[in-house]
């Protein structure tokens, strides 16, 4: 990368970071709070009654699903509202005027969703150390299931935010399908606890991958294989990653 | 050395609107040049595809010799654009938006923000530095795309119908900021709905309507050209050959002749010289000429939208 690019890569990173820290009320603070409810009520409450999940306590057994959806939802939500408001401002054409590859704005614009799904994970993390001692199994596994699932999502919310005309656009998907996808990935609850039939159909979700990937990096524990866990990853990453390229060349939704 | 070569260029809007239909300009290294024509011509369309905002249909586009379709980068880099609309993020400050606008041109942050000063002073916004783009004035907003546009310290500035909107004052003092780095060797196109600025500013002009270039020419050139009408005068007699000194004509046929008449001289010096010679004029009509029609259409548009702030200051 020559240094014009790296110079675009690091500003458009900066921009992106400096746009949710102004904003952190909105961006920072709701998942930590959420999350923190979901420890006490979940954790705490129900989870006392409910006994062991998968061999652990059933604290234990959510904090990972839990950072997970924190890191999902910031990461996806980041890069969806920062682009669209980009073109809805037009400040998008700052970037299409300039001699930036493609390719930066699209790491860039994940860089910054990437490093607030970060910062909010490590925030729901903090809290959960109020609630449950954490372990790590295996940090190389944590790290690598965070950081792909964390791409991964910036990555779709920017196809989002490409095709969205409306800001209603880029709330549709996360409430009618992420949201859903989420709640049943396993977070709350281990696969091996559902009707053959349903663990068959769940394996049809990708999140359920992510989360067991990210909780045997915690605990050792997970319900896919593990390899898979990454193949799934890698996968889906290349897919949106090229999706969001074409788009972008092509000029979709930004270029008439 | 061309900065600025367009051949053939067309673009058809999804939907089908074709608001280009094969445009060719040149605008040389060091110009002040103006784009000039009424609201719709294509003017925003061409300048959208020189800057890479718009795809084009067809045709090719080089700035200072690189072609838009093979040396992208370079091209890019030798344009800055202030664009018809304001297109800034509203909650930056403009501070974070020029000193951006460099990063995205490879400026590292140290320089970007001693360029920053610099031209923020210049047009007059250093004081505002650290205010969000919205608590600006309309005017304000037009000199923040200009700083914004030099932060990369282009060869050639674009500038979108810049003084829209903008008091007569305010308007003086960037025609006089254009003007001096124009001296200073940046090229400067610009697309206004006003003659007169065109007037003020510009050396070379082309004239747009309807997606085609109907004039190009300086602005020398044009005044003169404007300077002149023509009339047809049918003529009574057999086989009349009259001859008019101090103006150009033409016999179009036995019975009827064109002349050019300059606005200055007025029909009087026709009328007698025909009458000396013992022809008889038996009428006279305005000979319609497209430049005209569009010269009085503009002329009439500026004229409304000009007027209005010069009363207001008497
Ligand atoms: N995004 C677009 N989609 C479809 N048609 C468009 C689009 N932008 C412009 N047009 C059409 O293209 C033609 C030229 O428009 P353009 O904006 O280039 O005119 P202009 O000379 O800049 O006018 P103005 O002086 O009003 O700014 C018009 O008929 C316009 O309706
Ligand atoms: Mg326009």
């Amino acid at each position: 990368m020559n240094s014009l690019q790296f110079t675009a890569l690091r500003t458009i990173w900066i921009k992106e970071c400096t746009r949710f820290l102004r904003i952190w009320v909105q961006t920072l603070v709701p998942p930590a709070i959420t999350m923190s409810l979901y420890f006490v009520i979940f954790g705490n409450l129900i989870g006392s009654r409910i006994g062991q999940m998968g061999g652990l306590s059933y604290m234990e057994f959510i904090v990972p699903g839990l950072i997970m959806m924190a890191v999902i939802t910031s990461s996806y939500s980041n890069v969806s509202s920062s682009f669209f408001s980009a073109k809805f401002q037009r400040n998008v054409e700052e970037l299409l005027v300039a001699p930036v590859s493609n390719w930066i704005i699209i790491l860039g614009y994940v860089g910054g969703g990437v490093t607030r799904a970060l910062l909010v994970g490590g925030l729901v993390t903090l809290v959960s150390l109020f609630f449950v001692e954490l372990q790590i199994h295996n940090p190389i596994m944590l790290l690598l299931t965070l950081v792909l699932t964390a791409t991964l999502f910036a990555a779709a919310g920017l196809v989002n935010a490409i095709f969205a005309k409306t800001f209603d656009d880029i709330s549709v998907i996360p409430t009618f399908v992420l949201t859903p996808l989420t709640y049943l990935g396993g977070v709350f609850y281990s696969l091996t606890l559902l009707p053959e039939f349903w663990q068959w159909v769940s394996k049809a979700n990708p999140i359920v991958y992510m989360v067991n990937g990210f909780r045997y990096g915690f605990l050792g524990v997970s319900d896919v294989g593990i390899s898979t866990s990454v193949a799934v990853l890698i996968g889906f990453n290349v897919l949106l990653f090229t999706l969001a390229w074409n788009l972008i060349n092509r000029g979709v939704g930004i270029r008439s | 050395m061309l900065a600025l070569q367009i051949n053939a260029l067309r673009k058809v809007y999804r939907g089908g609107t074709e608001a280009l239909k094969g445009v060719d300009l040149s605008v040389q290294e060091g110009d002040f040049f103006a784009l000039l024509g009424p609201n719709g011509a294509g003017k925003s369309t061409t300048i959208g595809i020189i800057s890479s905002l718009i795809n084009k249909t067809s045709g090719s586009v080089k700035i200072f010799g690189d072609d838009l379709d093979t040396d992208l980068v370079n091209a890019k880099s030798h344009i800055g654009l202030v664009p018809q609309e304001f297109n800034f993020n509203q909650f930056e400050t403009l501070m974070q938006i020029v000193v951006n606008q460099a990063g995205y041109y490879g400026v590292p942050r140290t320089l970007a923000k001693q360029r920053a000063e610099k031209y923020l002073k210049q047009l007059d916004l250093w004081d505002k530095r650290n205010a969000r783009a919205r608590e600006l004035s309309g005017g304000m907003k037009r000199r923040l795309m200009i700083a914004r546009a030099l932060m990369h310290e282009p060869k050639m500035l674009i500038l979108d119908e810049p003084t829209a909107g903008v008091d007569i004052e305010i308007r003086r003092s960037m025609w006089r900021f254009l003007k001096k780095i124009n001296q200073q060797g940046i090229t400067i196109i610009l697309t206004t709905h006003y003659l007169e600025e065109a007037e003020m500013l510009c050396r070379n002009i082309a004239i747009i309507d309807k997606g085609q270039i109907i004039e190009n020419t300086s602005m020398k050139g044009l005044l003169s050209k404007l300077n002149v009408e023509t009339f047809v005068l049918d003529l009574s007699g057999n086989s009349i050959k009259p001859t008019l000194k101090d103006f150009d004509f033409r016999q179009v046929d036995d019975h009827s002749l064109e002349v050019d008449v300059p606005k200055a001289s007025g029909l009087n010096a026709v009328f007698s010289q025909l009458s000396d010679q013992g022809v008889q004029v038996l009428s006279m009509r305005n000979k319609s000429n497209r430049l005209e029609e569009l010269f009085v259409r503009l002329v009439e548009n500026g004229r409304d939208q000009t007027s209005a702030p010069k009363q207001e200051n008497a």
